[in-house]
């Protein structure tokens, strides 16, 4: 979770970029990492190291951390399959920094399923061997990605041992007890794109991106495959919040830090299309927890845009007035006001995957 | 003895000479291992954790290209050439 309003990484195509705002004006910084694809990149906010995740064409996937923000960027060890899965890593699609009272824990998410924690600040990693059961028993299948995917992992910060991922496509999974055992969760989604008679399975749901309320943690918003969705009793039952046409098909979701009522998206026109509605990039913002949705666009681009977020691409700042998304074309934006009005900060990057206020 | 070169792509994350020599005969698997003795971190570079050449590798012996990419038990004789290069993939 974001601690600051004034400094935003933003992993690209070309390497990790930080905006931040000095003398009231947003300055974007030289490329750390320069050429290398960032497919995620974060700032722990219990010691400030930042995280990067790399996705090389041809050296494979890495890690790479920077402890202080004078420091260089040093290749971390990386989370490894072992033999025994037969398996390989190929994204590491997400990072997660561990519950404040585990200071060295952190958490990645990977193509082809795996989560891997390590308990020693990097040093070494273990795949959790009770959720890669599951992905093999019931064939987790490729979302987003060629193979299953972890791209949500969420933290309760009233207790280290709830979590919850996100897996596409096989839905949200729970544990209680810090990954011991796992349960499904994904009651009240739908999968329209499989066919009728797989429609009462407890797995093969596709969420996009799901992302807890910090104020009220049994909030969870989920954009998904199919429609919008928030729950409000820990993911046990999920209520379908879209509003057609706008409010329905996306990548990123976005709670705010303090008001569990309110949260963004920034809807796309649909699966099939995968562009903006008719050019306008604009952004929807719930206050009623998702009962209406209202279009927030002074100052987007509101003709020829065609490009839109990842589902990493959009975060809220620490007291949720700044908010900022980028995009599959380079172009990134902030707004100081809750969304009301957007300045760009930039229209010349490198597509962006991820998008995070330190 | 056999000589290993690397495209220089690779000598921006480990500090590789021009050419680096081993003993033969052997196997590229081989090869590769040893050269994780040194430069600890690159066999994870140039194969991936099961040991398979990552898909946009190319090692070529004497000239010809690697196909086995998963057991790489190519041999390796006492004066061959080893290339360990990029695939050419994305232009």
């Amino acid at each position: 979770m974001a601690t600051t309003n004034d400094r935003i990484l933003l992993g690209t195509r070309k390497g990790l970029i930080e905006a931040r705002k000095t003398n009231g004006a947003w300055r974007l910084g030289p490329a750390a990492l320069p050429g290398q694809p960032i497919a995620y990149a974060m700032r722990d906010p219990r010691n400030g190291s930042v995280w990067a995740s790399i996705d090389h064409g041809h050296w494979g996937v890495k890690l790479s951390r920077r402890t202080t923000d004078a420091g260089e960027f040093a290749e971390v060890e990386a989370p490894k399959y072992p033999e025994s899965t037969g398996a390989a890593a190929k994204y590491y699609w997400v990072l997660a920094a561990g519950h404040a009272s585990e200071p060295g824990t952190f958490w990645v998410g990977t193509e082809p399923g795996g989560l891997f924690v390590t308990r020693d600040d990097g040093a070494t990693w273990e795949l959790n061997e009770p959720l890669w059961a599951l992905c093999k028993e019931h064939q987790w299948s490729g979302g987003g990605r060629e193979g299953a995917g972890i791209h949500s992992i969420l933290i309760d910060p009233r207790d280290a041992k709830h979590m919850h991922v996100a897996v596409s496509c096989a839905g949200i999974c729970e544990t209680r007890d810090g990954g011991a055992t796992w349960r499904y969760v994904n009651k009240g989604l739908r999968m329209d794109y499989w066919p009728a008679e797989e429609q009462n399975k407890e797995y093969g749901f596709d969420p996009h991106f799901v992302a807890l309320a910090p104020s009220a943690p049994d909030v969870l918003w989920q954009s998904n495959h199919c429609g919008v969705y928030r729950s409000a009793d820990g993911a046990s039952t999920w209520t379908e919040i879209s509003e057609k046409p706008h409010a329905y098909f996306g990548f990123p979701i976005t709670p705010h830090p303090r008001d569990a009522n309110r949260a963004w998206i920034v809807p796309m026109h649909s699966d099939q299309n995968r562009t903006t509605f008719d050019g306008r990039l604009f952004v929807l913002r719930t206050d009623d927890g998702g009962k209406t949705w209202r279009e927030q666009s002074q100052g987007l681009p509101q003709e020829g845009a065609m490009d839109f977020p990842y589902r990493h691409g959009m975060d809220a700042s620490a007291d949720g007035e700044t908010l900022a998304f980028a995009t599959t074309s380079g172009n990134a934006y902030v707004s100081e006001n809750g969304g009301e009005s957007w300045q760009t900060l930039s229209n010349n990057l490198p597509l962006v995957y991820s998008l995070r206020f330190a | 003895m056999a000589s290993i070169r690397f495209t220089p792509h690779l000598r921006r994350y480990f500090d590789l000479p021009d050419t680096w020599e081993v003993e033969g005969p052997t196997t590229v698997a081989e090869v590769i291992r040893k050269l994780d003795a040194g430069w600890p971190g690159l066999a994870f570079y140039i194969t991936d954790e099961r040991g398979y050449l990552r898909q946009h590798v190319a090692v070529w012996v004497d000239g010809r290209q690697v196909r086995d990419r998963m057991t790489l038990d190519e041999p390796v004789g006492p004066d061959a050439k080893v290339d360990i290069l990029q695939a050419l993939s994305g232009g």
